[in-house]
């Protein structure tokens, strides 16, 4: 095995039995990225000089014991991230030379924990998209067929973790930007709970919506990830000053008599045969441990995505005026279409005479998802469903139908408007079937679970993962 | 009168916490070097997030009660979206349909009466940057500094109720006042700390219904200016309407140079501001025991304060108000009045010297001043034999005097009293002086 190809867990131990250094790891990663970055298209900047140093500076470290939590532990970023003297564009050439002057609180709290930054990651611009394909970057490949997307926003961020150019990436989830591409991409991805991981310094998407989250290869590695950059944080006022727990604590409970629901309008005919039948099998996984399966409803599901095609542009529409031709460096003109389409909607339902009609019927119907959830959760302790109602499509397939773009969101976008945490976890392959044309692609479920709950979601998604072993790596 | 002036009032005020509205930085801009009091989040960077100033809050809290107003228990802020230069994120932060105070009233007075002025609102937002346009290297340039970018503001919006441009000076001097004796802003009119903006229009005399259109004049920098522009605004518009001509709904601007309002803005490229609720600050629950012990903690205010002078110290209307017109000065009444119990001082002697002695308070300490009025007042106890003495003597010295006060001329007296004076060399009441000179010369 390589060193580029272990889990934050296995690396944490080789690196402290000194079995490898901070150095062999980190290179052993940038030796991949050289390799498959021009395939797959998921770095938009390399930090090869600032790897290397960071990587020696965490073996002085190591050497002294330094037990920081992710000390040497190689990673890459979204590119909306702020890095402090590190370009970061949002994937858009509205910001291609953009230098920020601080890091973002998760950047810090990544760094302050040891983890070494290997670069930036491409992703749909301004994190608007479903395939990454909105990059002004060109579109990142999928590691497990380059002819399929990724999934998006977070298209490199997957990309980079399936093809193990690196042991972790960052990511954020405004409708799904997280869990989707994991899914696509067949690793972990969580979208905690709004709120819990700090904000300040990522560009702002949607705020109400925004959540900072992580692709790792295993749940386990998603809960030590998530021991770091999870708390309240004084420069965000949106992140409640509530106790982080040692999320890596509960894996192992056992989950004889959870309680999980199963939503029958996320069972509906739009759902794919075979991903329905893999989620069921996931499903009567947890039943054989001896959870309890419940079948429930959120009724309001169906409003969910026009709710949120308000809410979100409208919210984006605000965040983007900033970028006003007078700062950054490039003009409006730069502004990609979709960045454009969502201007223009979100615009015109903040309008005067129109606000009511759109916006504040939107945020009723959010108002309305979040207790269907409340309700929901009186009977329950977690959701599961599909990440996607689709295997992950061709580039270029949807790319000119913004409408079936934004319902491959239909899954997800539940989740951003409740404000609560969605770990999504692969499930297995389908294909390949020559019968119809069916490359071999990867499926996830998604464990959702009330505010605050993601030691709950990390303790299912590690059972199931040491039920069901043996996961299968993309030939690259 | 044909036409009644409606004018309605905006006014801003500066608060003057240390740090600013939604970041650390020192909001005390005024003077300072360009782009020095300045972060991430007031320069609007990406990523960058507002976290709410509680003292500042507090203090907009406290205008509103001090206006009499309701405060609202639950309250948010709002993004306010337009696009200036001067504007890094592209919308201001403020507040739109939840404001922390409405509905309040401030009673002014204007020669004997007094008047209710509704107020509508009272709301918190933050300052923009300022726009500086110069000459760099031959050209002409504009520039930005954000040192005033996100420096807390207080809006307090009056209902119409404003009929002349005089009763509006009198509303602006006792907010002024109110927020000075609240110690929450300088209101330096000249230094921008305090900046309004008058809707003016006319209705005919005896029209119960608010006039169709309204005029908003901005500029107003300077106490001096409120008058002319009011004054100016309201003889263009009758002169509109006396021909027959409904004044347009626009926003002008006062040109100080040309002592005219011109048009800024029409109504047709008004801003829609696309109000929305702020999601990067979570809206606000307040107890109410918290408004209770907010009002409870409010300074004892200038119309109390007046009366109580006026009760309390027996003092006339006239002295009261100058006396509470600054807390300063007030305080500075009050602990003379203090110091000058032990001395036998009556609160009106003193306030006869301060007001008119013009005191310098901040050079003369209130312990000081009470010895001055009591070394002006108390005289020594002069043997009586010893001041008849010096009376037959002074008297016997100054013949012409003497009769010229027996044949009328009674204002020697004044004459007489210094050298009797001069003669005893001692602080003698003049008016026992007086008296026994008076008997002394009516004995012929």
């Amino acid at each position: 095995m390589k060193l580029n190809e272990l889990t934050i867990k296995q690396a944490i131990d080789g690196l402290r039995k000194k079995e490898f250094s901070a150095l062999d790891l980190t290179e052993s990663c940038l030796d991949q990225i050289a390799r498959l970055n021009p395939l797959l298209n998921a770095f938009l900047t390399i930090c090869n000089k600032e790897a290397i140093n960071a990587a020696k500076q965490a073996d002085e470290k190591l050497r002294i014991g330094d037990k920081s939590p992710l000390l040497g532990i190689p990673i890459a970023l979204k590119d909306i991230y702020l890095t402090k003297n590190i370009r970061t564009t949002a994937s858009s050439k509205v910001l291609d030379n953009y230098i920020p002057q601080y890091d973002a609180t998760v950047v810090k709290k990544l760094k302050d924990a040891g983890a070494i930054i290997l670069g930036k990651l491409n992703c749909d611009a301004w994190a608007h998209g479903s395939s990454g394909e909105n990059s002004d970057y060109g579109p990142v490949k999928n590691p497990y067929n380059v002819e399929y997307t990724p999934g998006g926003s977070s298209s490199g961020s997957a990309a980079s973790v399936a093809a193990d150019m690196s042991i972790a990436s960052g990511g954020t989830d405004t409708g799904g930007s997280i869990r989707l591409p994991a899914a696509f991409c067949n690793v972990v991805g969580l979208k905690p709970t709004y709120g819990r991981v700090s904000r300040n310094g990522i560009i702002a998407m949607s705020s109400s919506l925004d959540s900072i989250g992580h692709f790792t290869k295993t749940v386990e590695d998603s809960a030590l990830y998530l021991n770091v950059t999870a708390g309240k944080d004084s420069f965000d006022a949106t992140t409640p000053n509530l106790p982080v727990p040692d999320y890596s604590k509960n894996l192992n409970k056992s989950i004889k008599g959870t309680r999980i629901g199963i939503p029958k309008e996320f069972f509906t005919e739009g759902l794919d045969k075979k991903i329905k039948e893999k989620t069921m099998e996931a499903i009567s996984f947890f039943e054989k441990q001896g959870a309890e399966i419940i079948d429930i409803s959120l009724p309001h599901t169906d409003y969910a995505i026009a709710a949120y095609y308000i809410i979100q542009p409208a919210e984006v529409s605000s965040n983007l005026a900033r970028y006003d031709s007078i700062r950054y460096g490039n003009k409006r003109s730069y502004f990609g279409k979709e960045a454009k389409r969502r201007i223009m909607l979100g615009t015109f339902t903040l309008s005067a005479g129109y606000y009511d009609a759109y916006y504040k019927k939107a945020m009723k119907v959010r108002t309305l998802i979040k207790k269907d959830y409340e309700e929901a959760f009186k009977k329950v302790d977690a959701i599961i469903t599909p990440v996607s109602p689709t295997l992950p499509w061709k580039l270029g397939e949807k790319i000119n139908d913004p409408l079936k773009m934004y319902l491959s969101d239909i899954f997800t976008v539940t989740a951003n408007l409740a404000g609560i945490p969605g770990l999504s976890v692969p499930i297995g392959i389908i294909g390949p079937s020559t019968s119809s044309e069916q490359a071999a692609l990867p499926v996830g479920m998604q464990i959702l679970g009330p505010q605050f709950s993601e030691e709950l979601l990390f303790n299912l998604g590690h059972q199931y993962e040491i039920g069901n072993p043996n996961k299968e790596k993309p030939q690259l | 009168m044909k036409y009644i002036p409606v004018i309605g009032l905006e006014v801003h005020v500066e608060l003057k916490t240390e740090s600013k509205m939604f970041c650390g930085c020192s909001a005390d801009y005024f003077g300072k070097e360009p782009n020095t009091h300045t972060c991430p989040v007031c320069l609007g960077l990406p990523g960058a997030l507002p976290v709410a100033n509680k003292t500042a809050i507090e203090w907009c809290i406290k205008i509103g009660l001090a206006l009499d107003c309701k405060i609202s228990l639950l309250s948010k802020f709002d993004r306010k979206n337009y696009f200036y230069p001067d504007l890094p994120k592209g919308y201001q932060i403020s507040q739109y349909d939840k404001p922390f105070c409405e509905k309040g009233s401030i009673s002014i007075r204007s020669g004997n009466n007094t008047k209710t002025i509704g107020i509508t609102r009272v709301h918190q937002e933050e300052d923009t940057g300022k726009l500086i346009h110069d000459i760099v290297n031959e050209k002409n340039v504009s520039l930005i500094d954000f040192n005033r970018s996100g420096v807390p503001l207080v809006e307090i919006v009056t209902d119409p109720d404003f009929e002349s441009a005089g009763e509006v000076i009198n509303y602006l001097k006792k907010l002024q006042q109110i927020v000075r004796y609240l110690d929450v802003s300088n209101a330096d009119m000249e230094k921008g700390d305090m900046r309004l903006e008058p809707n003016i229009s006319l209705k005919l005399s005896g029209d119960q219904e608010l006039p169709r259109y309204k005029v908003e004049v901005k500029n107003i920098n300077s106490f001096r200016f409120v008058e002319k522009a009011i004054n100016y605004e309201l003889k263009r518009q009758e002169e509109l309407l006396e021909i027959g001509e409904t004044p347009k709904q626009e926003t002008r601007g006062w040109n100080e140079k040309k002592q005219i309002t011109q048009s800024q803005r029409s109504k047709e490229e008004a801003n829609d501001y696309r109000y929305f609720p702020e999601p990067d600050l979570p809206p606000f629950r307040f107890e109410q025991s918290y408004i209770n012990e907010l009002k409870n903690g409010l300074p004892e205010l200038p119309e109390q304060k007046l009366y109580r002078f006026q009760s309390e110290f027996k003092l006339t209307l006239y002295d009261a108000e100058i006396l509470t017109r600054e807390i300063e000065l007030a305080d500075y009444f009050e602990k003379t009045v203090k110091t000058g119990k032990a001395k036998n001082l009556n609160p009106k002697q003193i306030a006869n010297e301060i007001i008119n002695k013009k005191v310098n308070i901040d050079e003369i300490s209130p312990e000081v001043l009470a010895g001055q009025i009591q070394a002006k007042f108390q005289f020594t106890k002069v043997d009586k034999k010893e001041l008849e003495e010096a009376i037959k003597k002074v008297l016997r010295e100054n013949e012409k005097a003497v009769k010229d006060y027996r044949s009328g001329k009674i204002q020697v007296i004044g004459f007489l009293i210094g050298l009797v004076r001069k003669e005893t060399a001692q602080p003698i009441d003049t008016l026992i002086i007086k008296n026994l000179l008076q008997k002394e010369l009516s004995k012929q």
